[in-house]
C-alpha cells in the first residue's frame, strides 16, 4: 500500500507536470505580451491585493469580539465561517446580486431614497466577492492567534494594571504582527486564481483577470498559442506566491479548538461592548444576507426547475461522486507513504500532493486541452477531464485531514498491530480503515462539495448541450433569467450542503471509538 | 532457552549491555526508571535494533526477525487492544493476522475466554470492558498466540493493588510453563510470581538471580532503588 503510494505521487506529478509541459511548448511559438495581457496581470495582483488587504483589515475587529465575548451562538457563528470553503462560488454570487446588484436590497433602498444606484460589476464588485468569500478564514485564522496566546498573559496584564491601549501594544499587535502576512498571503493566492468570481462580476478591458483571459482566449479566439502563453503567466503569479505564502504562513487547519473565549478583564467597558457587537453583527449580516436571500428568492421556482437544470445536476452529482472516488484512490495510499518513509522522502510526496493549490485548475485544464485537442474532441472528454482535475484540486485538502489521522493511528496502534504481524492488506482492513472513517468521510465530503461547485476547467471544455449545475446557474445568469437562476443556485447549494453532510456522516456512524 | 549474547543497546545517550540466559518460567526485571528495563523488552520483541550482540532463542538467532515473526508475544503498558473491534476480534488477530478464522479457532477463542474469566463477553469492545477486563482479553490473546516468550511490559500497572495481584495470579497460572520477562517497580509483585529476577543497573542486566535471595540481601544499586 505505502509502495503504491510513491507511485501514486509520480502519477500525481504527471498529472500536473505533462500538462503544464505541453503549455510551455505550446507557449514557446505563442507571441510576447500584449498591452491587453499587461493590463490582465496589472488587475489580477490589484484585485487579489485588495481583496486580501480588506479581508483581513475587516476580519481583525471581528476576531478581536469573537475571541473575548461570549453569546448565545457564537459557537454556530463560528462554525458557519467554516462553510464559505464548500460553499459553491455561483450560488454566494448571486447571494450577492441579490444584495448589491443592479436590482438588490442596496439599489432598490438607493432609488427609494432617491439616490443614484450603484453597479457590482468591475474591480469593486471583484473585490466585495472575494472579501466575502475570504473573510471568513481571515476570521479564523486571526481568531486562532488571539486564543494561541496564553490565558496567564491576560491575567498578568490585569493584574499590571494594563489598559485595552497597553494590552493592544504589548500583547495584541505582536501576536497581529506574525499572523496577518501569513493570513493576507494565503488569501492573496487563493483571490489570485479565482476564477467564476472574475467571469460574473470581472469583464472587459478594465477587469479581467489571467484566469479569464485564458478562457477567453479559448472560448472567444480560439488561440492557443495565447492561452498557453496566459497560463504560463498564471502559473509563475501563482507559483510566486505560493512560495511568499509558504515562507509566512501557517496553512489554515481545519480543527476545533475555537470554542474557548478569552478571558478578559480589560473590556469591560461600554464603548467595548457596543464596537463588539457592531462588528460581530456587521458581518453575520454580510455573511448571512446573501445566502438567506438565495434561500428566499429559489425557493418559489424550485419546483418549476426545467429538464436543462435537472440534467445538468445529475452531471454534477456523477462529477462530484467520481472526484470522491478519484481523491480517496489517491490520497489514502499516498498519506500512508508519507507515514512509511518519513523524511526527505516522505516530504517530497505531500508536496507532490499539495501541488494543486499552485497550478490552477484552468492552467491544468489548459495543458489537458492542448494534450487531448490533436488526437480527440475535447469535448467529448470534458466529463473525465473536469473528474480528474476537481481531484487534483481536492487532493491538498484531503492529504491535510489524512496525513496527521494516519500519522496518529499509527502512533496509537502501530506499535501492537506490529507486534501481532498485521501488515499490508490485514493492517489496512483491520486497523487503519476502521479508524480513518472519520477523517476518510470528512475528506470526501469536502472533496464532494468542492467538486460540485466547481466552475473552472468544465467553463474551457463545455459544449452547448452538457452542462455541470453551475455552469447550467451562469448560462442563466448570462441569459438573465435570473429567476430561474437563483432556483437552481440554491439546488446547487441544497446539493453541495448534502452531500458535505452525506460524507461526513457517513464517517461518523458507528465509527470506531 | 532464551539467550542475549553480548547484547548491547543504545539510544542517544542511553546504553545497556546484557549477557545472560533465561530459563524457562516467570523472570522479573527490576531496576530504577530509566535503567531501559521496557527498551530491554523492546529489544527482544523487535522494536528496537540493538547496536551489537545477538539473540537467541533455543540457539536460533531471532535478532533479523520481524516483531511479528518472532517467537515472542508483548503485553505492552498501555494500548494493548483496539478499541475499534470487539474482544473476541482483539483475541483471534492472535490467532490469524488478517482474522481468517476456521470454526476450530472460533471454538478455541471462545474456551480461551472462558480461561480467563469472560465467558459471554466476547461481543464488548473495549470501552465496554473494565481495566481488568481490558488486561485479560490481552491476556487471552497472549495465550492464543502460543508463542514461547512472553513480555510483560507493565501491563497491570493502572490496575488497583487487589485487581493487580489477581492479575499476576492469572499470569502464573496459565503463562508460567513459558519463559516470561515482567518488567516491574513493584518487589512485592517479583516476590509474588517470579522466581528470578533481573536486576538493571548501571547500563548493565545482571545475569537471573532468585527473586527471594536478591530481595533479602539486595546488591547496593538495587538497595538504593528499594530504600530499605
Amino acid at each position: 500500500m505505502a509502495r503504491a503510494g510513491a507511485g501514486i505521487a509520480a502519477l500525481v506529478a504527471a498529472q500536473i507536470l505533462v500538462p503544464l509541459g505541453a503549455v510551455l511548448v505550446r507557449a514557446g511559438g505563442g507571441s510576447g505580451l500584449g498591452p491587453a495581457d499587461w493590463a490582465a496581470i496589472r488587475f489580477t495582483v490589484l484585485q487579489a491585493g485588495l481583496s486580501a488587504a480588506l479581508s483581513v483589515a475587516l476580519a481583525v475587529p471581528v476576531a478581536r469580539a469573537l475571541a473575548r465575548r461570549r453569546f448565545f451562538g457564537r459557537g454556530l457563528l463560528i462554525t458557519l465561517l467554516g462553510a464559505p470553503f464548500i460553499l459553491p462560488s455561483i450560488v454566494a454570487i448571486i447571494g450577492l446580486l441579490a444584495v448589491f446588484g443592479r436590482s438588490g436590497l442596496l439599489n432598490r433602498g438607493l432609488e427609494a431614497l432617491g439616490l443614484p444606484g450603484l453597479t457590482i460589476y468591475g474591480l469593486h464588485g471583484v473585490v466585495l466577492a472575494h472579501v466575502f468569500f475570504n473573510m471568513p478564514l481571515a476570521i479564523r485564522l486571526i481568531l486562532q492567534g488571539w486564543l494561541a496566546i496564553p490565558a496567564e498573559r491576560f491575567r498578568l496584564a490585569a493584574a499590571l494594571g494594563m489598559g485595552p491601549r497597553e494590552i493592544g501594544r504589548w500583547l495584541e499587535r505582536p501576536m497581529l504582527r506574525e499572523v496577518l502576512p501569513g493570513a493576507a498571503m494565503v488569501i492573496f493566492l487563493i483571490c489570485l486564481t479565482s476564477f467564476a468570481v472574475a467571469l460574473t462580476l470581472g469583464g472587459g478591458p478594465r477587469a479581467t483577470t489571467v484566469e479569464l483571459a485564458i478562457y477567453q482566449a479559448f472560448r472567444f479566439d480560439f488561440d492557443l498559442g495565447r492561452a498557453a502563453v496566459l497560463a504560463i503567466v498564471q502559473l509563475a503569479l501563482t507559483g510566486l506566491a505560493a512560495a511568499a505564502a509558504l515562507g509566512v504562513a501557517r496553512m489554515p487547519g481545519f480543527g476545533g479548538g475555537l470554542d474557548r473565549v478569552v478571558e478578559r478583564w480589560d473590556v469591560g467597558g461600554r464603548a467595548a461592548r457596543v464596537a463588539d457587537a457592531l462588528s460581530i453583527g456587521a458581518a453575520a449580516l454580510f455573511l448571512l444576507l446573501p445566502l438567506a436571500l438565495v434561500a428566499g428568492g429559489g425557493l418559489a421556482g424550485m419546483t418549476a426547475l426545467g429538464a436543462s437544470v435537472a440534467r445538468a445536476a445529475a452531471v454534477s452529482l456523477s462529477l462530484a461522486l467520481a472526484s470522491v472516488a478519484l481523491v480517496v484512490a489517491l490520497a489514502l495510499p499516498l498519506a500512508l507513504a508519507v507515514q512509511t518513509w518519513p523524511g526527505k522522502a516522505g516530504r517530497a510526496m505531500e508536496a507532490i500532493g499539495h501541488a494543486g493549490i499552485a497550478a490552477s485548475p484552468l492552467v491544468i485544464g489548459t495543458g489537458l486541452f492542448l494534450l487531448v485537442f490533436p488526437v480527440a474532441d475535447p469535448q467529448r472528454l470534458a466529463m473525465p477531464v473536469t473528474a480528474l482535475v476537481n481531484a487534483l484540486m481536492g487532493l491538498p485538502f484531503a492529504l491535510r485531514v489524512l496525513v496527521p489521522a494516519v500519522a496518529g493511528v499509527e502512533s496509537a496502534h502501530g506499535r501492537l498491530a506490529t507486534a501481532l504481524g498485521m501488515t499490508g492488506w490485514a493492517r489496512l482492513r483491520w486497523l487503519l480503515l476502521p479508524r480513518l472513517r472519520r477523517p476518510l468521510g470528512f475528506a470526501a465530503g469536502l472533496t464532494a462539495a468542492l467538486s460540485m461547485g466547481d466552475l473552472g476547467v468544465i467553463a474551457l471544455f463545455a459544449d452547448g448541450d452538457t452542462a455541470t449545475l453551475p455552469l447550467q446557474v451562469y448560462r442563466l445568469m448570462a441569459g438573465y433569467r435570473m429567476a430561474e437562476a437563483a432556483s437552481a443556485a440554491l439546488l446547487l447549494l441544497l446539493l453541495s450542503l448534502a452531500l458535505f453532510w452525506a460524507f461526513d456522516r457517513g464517517g461518523r456512524t458507528d465509527a470506531a471509538t | 532457552m532464551l539467550q542475549l549474547d553480548a547484547l548491547e543497546i543504545a539510544q542517544g545517550g542511553f546504553r545497556l549491555a546484557a549477557d545472560l540466559t533465561v530459563a524457562p518460567g516467570i523472570t522479573a526485571i527490576i531496576g530504577p526508571s530509566g535503567a531501559g528495563k521496557s527498551t530491554l523488552l523492546a529489544a527482544i520483541g523487535g522494536f528496537v535494533a540493538p547496536r551489537s550482540g545477538r539473540i537467541l532463542w533455543d540457539g536460533r538467532d531471532i535478532g533479523e526477525l520481524p516483531p511479528g515473526k518472532r517467537p515472542v508475544s508483548t503485553l505492552f503498558q498501555d494500548q494493548n487492544l483496539f478499541p475499534h473491534l470487539d474482544a473476541f476480534r482483539n483475541v483471534g488477530l492472535g490467532l490469524s493476522p488478517s482474522l481468517k478464522l476456521t470454526a476450530k479457532d472460533l471454538e478455541r477463542i471462545r474456551a480461551v475466554l472462558a480461561r480467563v474469566g469472560l465467558e459471554g463477553m466476547g461481543g464488548r469492545k473495549p470501552a465496554e470492558l473494565s481495566g481488568g477486563q481490558q488486561s485479560r482479553v490481552a491476556l487471552a490473546r497472549a495465550l492464543v498466540r502460543d508463542r514461547p516468550v512472553v513480555l510483560l511490559d507493565e501491563p497491570f500497572a493502572a490496575l488497583g493493588p487487589a485487581l493487580r495481584a489477581e492479575m499476576l495470579d492469572l499470569v502464573a497460572r496459565t503463562l508460567g510453563g513459558r519463559t516470561v520477562l515482567m518488567v516491574t517497580h513493584d518487589p512485592a509483585d517479583a516476590a509474588r510470581i517470579a522466581g528470578q529476577a533481573i536486576v538493571l543497573e548501571e547500563g548493565r542486566a545482571a545475569p537471573p538471580a532468585e527473586t527471594r535471595a536478591l530481595l533479602a540481601d539486595p546488591p547496593p544499586g538495587l538497595r538504593a532503588y528499594l530504600g530499605s
